[in-house]
């Protein structure tokens, strides 16, 4: 177990060296091949009527004349022991682990990405308790009433949430529940649960029931088919012939088997949500990872991009991992 | 609405006859004539009045500043804003309409007094003015700030006037000052605490605009923390920065240390407390807030998106809370004499005729999103004057007449084709290039529309004179907001062939006349406001009878302005409500 553990945690550091080296070559690599220069690069973190002087100092500040893989490394080197940034005439220290400066905020990236997590945790785990919670529920009610009125009603909800966008239904409900109802917050608000635990729910509760609809939907179908499957399997029939009440039958033997694959993509949905519910959080203008990357592409900020595209990815590899890990819990047949 | 906008012309006494004479010939039809109107209380006049104190005003931001740093910033805005917390020498007076458009000292104790060539110009500087830690404002505070403004490697933001203007003789960084006091140029003298003298290098007769930039408010060079300036900016005018949180929002409580009695030329400051939420990504959340009254202004001050515009426009009592004024935006295009055969001015007077302009304004979404233009100076602009060289019935273009420029272009039948470049994502830049295109395509002018990335469009596109001649790009599809409402705020970056730069860049895209050159010269050492504005006239009749832009539309917003907001004006100063003079009934 330890040494699985280990040997993923190194596959995990290697996975991330290419995912950064790989969004490096995108933003810096790619626009040298399309014929921009360093100056062409730099001119962008230049003002308004910047000269062609002015522009070439800043390319030269910046490092974007020297070779890519100097570039690569000056980065990679940042993360590790943190690095100082020239800014003109004044100059600012990007601690360990740097995971990149921003030139148009003029800050390191990582504290900014600190900052905006709170805000992705609270809606992705808010969010992903709801949907596992209601989509589970609904797919073994499903299962287990199989053809009735609830699971065709229950299907073709869950067939609507799939279906619809979460840009339509945020900006649905916000009309419904916010501004015409007033029973909910608007848009763009958000307390820290340290400050107020009641106050953090009551600016969450719309985002989290708009995204977990879109994806209990899925719960739900994929829960409901993998319950038919097992129920009818022979140990359910072996369980049922001992005299088990049939509580049991589906709650520890049906269901604990179902959940395997339920698990794996909980998992793969939370890890990519942490790295932001891009749409989500536009909509309700939820200042998490999600609208940083949106808005550091829209102003070009290469850096910050950078920064968050790695934190994302190391967010997606861990979880996995314990995703993994929980295998051995769920079912014991799996040995790492 | 545009009588409104003429009666506070007159009122100013700016040229008033020259206006109307151009507005009975050529004007376009009157804003608004397509269904209802805005109703316009906070147009020319005071909505709302109150002199009540107290309360929160909430401002809310779809994107966020440039920077808070006064050295380092060049939204509109921000200029608006930045009076809250910092003093500047000179500012736009708090007053409706074109009023608002008229400079006062602030922390100065008067405009300021040139010498007889307008190379030299002195303020002095009130007494008493402290900032939010007790100590007082010294003319030394304000040379720094000026100096830091020139170092743009630090802060790249701001605008360039000062170092374009002074009389720098090498000077470049207080970073890089080899003065102990970090106090070294020469061209901005401080003879005593109270006395601020600029030297120019050449003169500049409306410097008064450049003393209400930014830069010129104090910072003094003890508490300069660089970069991190901008997350607490010391202030000097009424409110002061309380709790910062860099790119999600930030609030201000009074400044203790204010007073009022220093500031004859300010309105009272209301609010007790200003709160700014920033990022707001979602738009029509943001128009949605301000109806149902959890916000009080929109702080981009560009009106409500079209998905409320319409709900306003069909209720007569949201109606009832709004406000629509031309801005100084004008959105237009530049013909591009770099390619041939537009190098022949025939050819290019060919394209002025055939432009249908009245699907330029449904391209800005009719009357509502702005009035048709027929030349370039946006009509909100002091001395400003309407007229159209190429008057076709209706503005839907004649093209006999453009037939008749094309021979003598040596193209009787078209017959030749170039590109039209816009802004990628810009639905209504695209929607301009479709109907251009679709004009020319009458005098068998074929067209190619190409869209380039937004923000690297001046950079890399068509701001790059050799990329848009190998790319045979004949229409620059473009626009433009006055820095301020002068001629010089409006057209001295666009229109003077001497701004143009091989390397890119250029927000002149293509506009190279002597002739033009010559007259904004004359401008620069012209003492007398109501004499260079006409200058300003003949610049743009210059530019239109050159025929290097189709100009679409005087941009306007619809703005709305909630309940609970009191004091609410739009100022020709900056095309916004006044933020200074907002207060709020929410507490």
């Amino acid at each position: 177990m330890v040494a699985y553990i280990i040997r993923r945690l190194i596959g995990s550091v290697i996975l991330l060296f290419v995912v950064t080296a790989v969004t490096f070559a995108i933003f810096f690599l790619l626009p040298r091949l399309a014929g921009a220069t360093a100056d062409d690069i730099a001119s962008r973190y230049a003002g308004k009527s910047a000269s062609p002087e002015q522009i070439h100092a800043i390319a030269v500040r910046l490092g974007f004349d020297q070779p890519l893989y100097e570039q690569y490394w000056q980065f990679a080197k940042g993360i590790v022991v943190g690095r100082d940034v020239q800014l003109g005439n004044t100059v600012d220290h990007c601690p360990a682990p740097c995971l990149g400066y921003s030139y148009i905020d003029q800050r390191p990236v990582l504290p900014t990405v600190l900052d905006r997590l709170p805000v992705t945790v609270s809606l992705a785990f808010g969010a992903g308790i709801i949907w596992l919670l209601s989509g589970v529920a609904t797919g073994v009610l499903s299962a287990l009433k199989r053809g009735s009125i609830f699971d065709r009603l229950a299907m073709g909800t869950a067939l609507g949430g799939v279906s619809l966008p979460i840009f339509f239904t945020g900006q649905l409900c916000l009309l419904i529940f916010s501004y015409t109802l007033g029973w909910t917050a608007h848009g763009g608000e958000y307390t820290p649960i340290t400050e107020n635990p009641g106050r953090w729910a009551y600016d969450l509760i719309l985002p989290w029931i708009t995204l977990a609809f879109l994806y209990a939907a899925a719960y739900a179908r994929l829960t409901r088919a993998g319950m038919l499957e097992t129920m009818s399997e022979d140990f359910i029939r072996t369980a049922r012939a001992k005299g088990l009440p049939e509580r049991t039958v589906v709650t520890r033997h049906g269901l604990r088997a179902a959940l395997t694959p339920i698990a794996t993509i909980f998992g793969l949905d939370i890890g990519l949500l942490l790295g932001g519910a891009v749409l989500t959080e536009s909509t309700f203008s939820l200042n998490g990872l999600g609208k940083l990357s949106i808005d550091s592409v829209t102003s070009q900020d290469l850096p910050k991009v950078l920064g968050v595209v790695l934190f994302v990815a190391g967010f997606v590899v861990i979880a996995n991992l314990v995703v993994d890990i929980l295998y051995t819990v769920i079912d014991p047949r799996v040995r790492l | 609405m545009r009588r409104k906008r003429l009666a506070t012309v007159i009122a100013l006494g700016a040229v008033a006859a020259l206006t109307l004479g151009a507005c009975g010939d050529n004007a376009p039809p009157a804003g608004g004539s397509n269904g209802p109107a805005a109703n316009n209380a906070g147009v020319g006049k005071i909505a709302n009045p109150s002199s009540e104190k107290g309360g929160t005003l909430r401002y809310v931001n779809q994107d966020d500043w440039d920077s808070l740093d006064p050295a380092d910033t060049y939204y509109a805005y921000s200029w608006n804003f930045i009076r809250y917390y910092a003093r500047q020498l000179v500012m736009f007076k708090s007053a409706p309409g074109g009023e608002g458009a008229t400079l006062v000292p602030d922390l100065a104790t008067d405009l300021g007094t040139a010498s007889p060539d307008n190379k030299t110009w002195t303020y002095h500087i009130r007494k008493g003015v402290k900032y939010e830690d007790g100590t007082e404002v010294k003319a030394q505070d304000v040379k720094y700030d000026v100096e830091r403004s020139l170092d743009k490697d630090t802060y790249p933001n701001g605008p360039t006037y000062f170092n374009d203007f002074l009389d720098l003789q090498g000077y470049t960084s207080p970073y890089k000052d080899s003065d102990p006091n970090k106090l070294g140029l020469k061209a901005i003298e401080t003879p005593d605490d109270y006395t601020i003298i600029f030297h120019l290098k050449k003169p500049f007769a409306a410097f008064d605009y450049f003393a209400a930039i930014p830069s010129t408010a104090p910072v003094p060079p003890s508490k300069d923390t660089q970069t991190k300036y901008k997350d607490h900016v010391l202030s000097s005018g009424p409110y002061m920065f309380d709790q910062m949180n860099p790119g999600k929002s930030f609030t201000m409580k009074r400044n203790p240390h204010y007073d009022p009695a220093t500031a004859p030329t300010r309105p009272p400051a209301l609010p007790d407390r200003i709160e700014v939420q920033l990022k707001v990504t979602n738009s029509n959340d943001i128009d949605q807030r301000l109806m149902s009254g959890s916000a009080d202004v929109d702080i981009a001050g560009s009106g409500v998106q079209p998905a409320a515009q319409a709900q306003i426009l069909r209720d007569p009592a949201l109606r009832a809370q709004t406000d629509s004024a031309i801005t100084t935006r004008l959105w237009y295009s530049v013909i591009n004499a770099d390619v041939k055969p537009l190098d022949n001015i025939h050819c290019r007077k060919a394209i002025e005729w055939a432009v249908d302009k009245t699907n330029l304004q449904r391209a800005y979404g009719g009357s509502v999103g702005g009035d048709i233009a027929t030349n370039m100076l946006p009509p909100v602009i002091p001395g400003a004057q309407q007229f159209d060289l190429y008057p076709t019935p209706d503005h839907k273009g004649d093209l006999n007449k453009a037939k008749e420029e094309l021979k003598l272009c040596g193209h009787p039948d078209g017959g030749f084709s170039f590109n039209i470049s816009y802004r990628a994502g810009r639905d209504k830049e695209e929607a301009t290039a479709k109907s251009i295109a679709e004009s020319l395509s009458k005098i068998g002018i074929k067209t190619e529309l190409h869209n380039y990335p937004t923000g690297d469009y001046l950079k890399l596109y068509a701001g790059k004179p050799s990329f848009t001649k190998a790319n045979n790009i004949g229409i620059m599809v473009y626009g433009w907001a006055a820095d301020w409402p002068d001629g010089f705020g409006f057209m001295a970056q666009i229109v003077d062939s001497r701004t143009i730069h091989q390397s890119g860049g250029n927000s002149n895209l293509g506009i190279k006349d002597p002739k033009i050159d010559q007259l904004i010269d004359s401008t620069l050492n012209e003492k007398d406001a109501a004499k260079r504005n006409s200058i300003w006239v003949e610049v743009d009749k210059q530019t239109m009878s050159d025929a290097y832009t189709i100009p679409g539309v005087w941009a306007k917003g619809l703005l709305y302005r909630p309940k609970n907001v009191t004091n609410v004006f739009v100022t020709d100063g900056f095309s916004e409500y006044d933020y200074l003079a907002l207060g709020t009934t929410n507490k």
